[in-house]
Parts: C-alpha cells; structure tokens; sequence
C-alpha cells in the first residue's frame, strides 16, 4: 500500500515511430500479461464451476442444519463442523490479534534494533511466517495436547496450534500497517507533549487499524482452511454433536470435508462439494469484510 | 478512528461470541440404564465408517453419550491408544510387536475385537479383457520391491504387451501393511514406482482412467464403483475365487479376506459409557455392519469378540 501509488503509469503521448516500436512492444507485455491472468482465471472458473455443478444438489438446509452421517449422507450436513470453526477461529483470534499486534507495536515502536536480541526476534518472525503448518500441529501436540499442559485433543489444542500459525503474518501486517503511518503524525503527537503510549494508542494505532484489519483478517482466512495441523492435533472426523466449549472434542471444515472425500458411497460426492461450496462462501465472506474494512477506513495523508 | 478501532472490536467479537459456553460432562454410576460422556475413538480410515455408523445408532439410542471418531490411520491409532488418549482404536491389521511393547510400557491393557470382515479386492479397468484372475504369486511378482514388471505380458505371455499401472494404498495406512504382508510377504515391502494414495477413491479414479491399470482397497470402494471397475479373482493356492461377502466368510478368498477390528482398553473399559458403546457395538453388530455396507462377521467371529469383551471387563474390575 505504501510504494506502489508514487509508481503509477505515465500517460501515453504522441506517437513518435520510435514510441511506436516501442508501445508494439508494451502491447505484446501487456497481451502476455492478460494471457498469464486468463490461465489463472480459468483454472479457478474450471475448479469453481466444477465446485457448483457437482454440489448444487445438495445445497439444502440439511447441509446446515445437520451433522454427518455414515448410515444417511444423502440427508447428512456439517453443522458441528460449521460450529467448530467459528469456535476454533474465534479462540484463534482472540489469542493471536491481541498478542501479535502488542508484539508489533513493540517490535515497531520501541524495541532498539541495534540490541542483537531485537534483530534475533525479527529474524525468527520473518523465519516463522513461511514455517509449514504441520510443524506448529506437532509443537502444539507434543507441548498442548500431551504433557506438560495435557489439554487433550480440545477445542482450545486446536486454536492455540491456528494461533501459533498465524501470529508471525499478523505481527509483520501490523507492523507495515504503523510503519505505513507518516513520521510527521508521530513527531507532531511528541511534540505537543503526548507520551509515547499516548501516541501508539491514540495517533498510531487509529491510524493503522485499516493495514491491521486487513492482515489480520486474511490471515484468520488461512487458519479458516488449514486442516493439517488440526488432524495433528485431534480434530475428529466424525462427530454428531455441537462442540459447547473450549474443552470439547470438535471438528473444522477442512477436516470434514477431508473425511467425506474418503467415503465410499456415492452419495458422499455430492455433499463433499457442497461442503467445499460453503467454505469458499466463509473464505469469501472473511475476505470481503477485509476488503470493506480498508476502503471504509483508509486514509490518506 | 474511535470508529475504526469500534469496527476492529466488533469483528473479533462477532467471529469469537461462539467461543463462549460450558464444558460439563457429567457420567451416571456403572449399571444406569442413562450413560453420558465421552468415547473417544481413532484410527484406520478403512473402519472409520463402520465404527461411526456404529457411534450413529448408538446415540441415536443414547443422546448423552458423545462418540467421536478420528482417523489417523492404523499405525496413529495405535499411538494414540497406548498413550491412553483414545478408548477404542479401529484398525485394519493386527496391532504389531513394537506398538504392544508400547502399549505394555505405559500400562494399557487391551483386547483385539473383531467387528466385520473384509475382501482386500483387487481391481482393473473395465477395458482389461485379458485377466480374470491372478494367483498370489502373480500378484507378488507385481508388487515386489525389486520387481520389474512393467507390462501385462510380463505377469503372464498370454497376456498383451499393455504397460502395467500400478495404484495402491499409502505407506502409512495398515491396508497398505495387511496387502504387503499377505501378498510380497513381509510387511511393508512394496515397490515404490506406484501411485500410492491414503485415498481410496484416487485409486478407483486412477484404475478407470487408465486401461493397463490394477489396484487395491477395501470391498466396498468395489462396490460402489461396481460399473466402472473390474474385481479380479484370487487364487490363494486352491483355485481362483471372487471376492464376495460369502467368500470371505467361508474363507476360501485367501490371503486377502481379512478380518477388521476395534482394540479396547481396559482404562477404557473403566467409563460406563465405553462400556455401553462396545456392547452395543457387538450386539447390533449386523444392524451396523449392514448400514456401513461392510462384510458381516460369522457366528463364530460374534462369539469369539464377545468371550473376549467379557474377558477384558473382568480384567478391567467391571
């Protein structure tokens, strides 16, 4: 959001034969670059298509308001798993926004990157953001699930691995988000006599909530379809009641929809897409807010 | 900006409200005719349906009791269950020496439960009109690991020179153990140059996809597949046999007939409601075996589970 408005691209002018030559030239880039976006798109219409085609059937109340079922699946829904990612995400949220953002206002705001310590944190932030996600499945079983905390394989197990995961991407979103605000807002809060926390908290943070919102909520999205570390941690695959709590054996979307895809009924065809289908609506949704949430609030200086 | 900081609250709450809400599990005394609590079941994804039809009408019967069912394959079922972290483990092979040992270690006493039968069937694409039945040795000759079959004609000369596709279980599932064991031998050699899946339903897409094909699963992904695959015949030493559910149970569909069970523990054995469950579990057994469309046990296997259920609990104190 920060370099890319002073890069925009100049008009076009006259046509001299060398700009000429020239834009023959910028026509086929462009024409490559629409075809590169064409295959893409094509590729998600093809999977999305193929989505709604084969899941329409099944695109019924049941499929909300139901939980699995081996013995009826043409009737059988994902309702404890649609409760046990709100659930999970949830939790997710308020463990990892809270302590991401305070580890970014620290990183950002007050920590002096000449002391080695600070500059070893930021390094293993960055590190962490492109750990696979099944390495915080097995941290969080061997730490969370079993001994020394032996929560078992809860709700609450399942949150802290999502947690866990997301934390470096919310840190470094927050933390481009205030570095995106201008020295100018910090300098003038200082100089009126504002204390630190009083800038961070009154001028910084205000300022920075559409960059947060945004990074936090995308990253919420990513812990919405992860499915590996969730199976690590003891999400079930079959489950007929609503999870009621943060120690109750749940399941998640992804997980679900990876057990309906193992049956061998044809029935379950129909139903894996459906579930897919209402995923992508979730995806969609969470994204969507993002997108509103920075359009509403962004300002510029 | 208060607004813009309102909003953010407002987004976190409104995803978390959900989060909020009560635990409690509360178990009637042994006997009750009402149990409540948790069952916690995990394992093979080959049993998986069984086991959660069989949680399904369970609770249909007995809303208080909460079954849950995992499916980290054989092998992280059995991990799981000698850790004391699951009550019944499913799971499509013999639980091995070094899981036992595991088991001994941390005290977990458990018996092995027979709860349905199996055809491990082996299947080709429909446009195969040269095999109808393969023996054992053939089959080996496939899949073992130094094997270098790589077209029909090579299993047998009548056979045309169509390249071979191999599709089979993943390494890490006990389908994939049980097949190695009977067919190459020893359990887990396998050739590695096929296309392995802890997926069934990749291995039927894959053998219809291509003619030269042949793979392996669990009866049922046969016969819900019946139109688009073809199930080849076994020949164990005695002659070639189809796999079917009576096949299996008069076991003349050797070496791939294969039984499937469930492990109890006796820590398990101590909550009423496990106890309920597994009972259940033995006594309907042919209502669920029926609703997962498995093969049904024998008479023999039926008695067999139950002495054993009986024996555990005693061991158990209940």
């Amino acid at each position: 959001m920060t370099a890319t408005d002073t890069a925009r691209t100049t008009p076009a002018r006259a046509l001299t034969p060398d700009r000429r030559r020239r834009d023959v030239a910028s026509t086929v880039f462009v024409s490559v670059l629409w075809a590169c976006l064409l295959v893409a798109a094509l590729f998600l219409f093809y999977v999305l298509i193929t989505i709604v085609v084969s899941g329409v059937s099944r695109l019924d109340a049941n499929l909300i308001t139901q939980a699995p079922s081996t013995i009826r699946p043409a009737t059988a829904g994902v309702q404890p798993a649609i409760v046990g990612t709100l659930l999970v995400v949830g939790v997710t949220a308020l463990i990892a926004l809270p302590l991401g953002i305070a580890a970014a206002i620290y990183l950002e705001e007050y920590a002096d990157p000449r002391r080695w310590f600070n500059r070893a944190i930021e390094l293993n932030v960055q590190n962490l953001a492109a750990v696979p996600s099944i390495i915080f499945g097995i941290l969080v079983l061997a730490f969370v699930v079993r001994a020394p905390l032996n929560f078992g394989a809860v709700a609450l197990s399942g949150s802290i691995a999502l947690a866990l995961l997301i934390l470096p991407v919310v840190i470094i979103a927050t933390r481009e988000s205030l570095r995106a605000v201008p020295r100018e807002i910090r300098d003038g809060s200082l100089a009126v006599g504002a204390t630190r926390w009083q800038t961070v908290w009154r001028q910084l943070l205000p300022a920075a909530v559409p960059g947060i919102a945004t990074g936090s909520i995308l990253a919420l999205s990513r812990a919405v379809g992860e499915a590996a570390p969730l199976i690590l941690v003891g999400a079930t695959t079959f489950i007929t009641f609503t999870p009621d709590g943060l120690f109750s054996r749940y399941t998640v979307m992804p997980v679900q929809i990876f057990n309906f895809a193992l049956q061998s009924r044809e029935a379950f065809i129909p139903l894996t897409y459906a579930a897919i289908l209402l995923l992508i609506v979730i995806l969609l949704a969470l994204n969507g807010t993002a997108i509103v949430l920075r359009n509403r609030f962004a300002r510029r200086w | 900006m208060r607004r813009a900081s309102a909003a953010l609250v407002a987004v976190a709450a409104s995803v978390t409200l959900v989060a909020c809400g009560g635990g409690a599990q509360q178990q009637d005394g042994p006997g009750g005719e009402q149990v409540s609590g948790p069952v916690l079941i995990d394992g093979s994804s080959t049993v998986e349906p069984l086991s959660s039809a069989a949680a399904e009408l369970y609770q249909g019967e007995n809303p208080e009791v909460n079954v849950t069912v995992g499916t980290s394959g054989t092998g992280g079922g059995f991990q799981k269950f000698c850790n004391g972290e699951t009550d019944i483990s499913n799971a499509s092979r013999p639980i091995s020496d070094t899981e036992r040992q595991q088991c001994e270690a941390n005290g977990i006493a458990f018996q092995e439960l027979q709860v349905a039968n199996d055809a491990l069937t082996v299947v080709v694409n429909p446009a195969n009109t040269w095999a109808n039945c393969l023996s054992v040795e053939q089959l080996r000759a496939m899949w073992a690991p130094d094997s270098q079959v790589k077209n029909w004609n090579q299993v047998d000369p009548s056979f045309p020179a169509e390249p071979l596709q191999l599709f089979g279980a993943g390494a890490d599932s006990g389908t994939f153990d049980y097949f190695t064991d009977e067919i190459v031998g020893e359990e887990g050699a396998s050739r590695t140059d096929y296309s392995p899946s802890e997926n069934d339903n990749v291995t039927v897409q894959g053998v219809t996809g291509s003619p030269g094909a042949l793979g392996y699963f669990g009866f049922s992904y046969f016969e819900e597949n019946q139109q688009q695959l073809k199930a080849l015949q076994v020949d164990g030493g005695n002659g070639c046999v189809a796999p079917s559910a009576q096949t299996v149970q008069d076991a003349s569909y050797t070496p791939l007939g294969r039984p499937l069970f469930i492990y109890a523990s006796d820590a398990g054995l101590a909550k009423p409601q496990v106890v309920s469950f597994l009972e259940f579990y033995l006594q309907r057994n042919d209502e669920i075996v029926q609703a997962a469309q498995f093969v049904p046990m024998t008479d023999q296997q039926k008695q067999d589970s139950t002495a054993k259920l009986d024996q555990l609990r005693q061991q158990a104190g209940g």
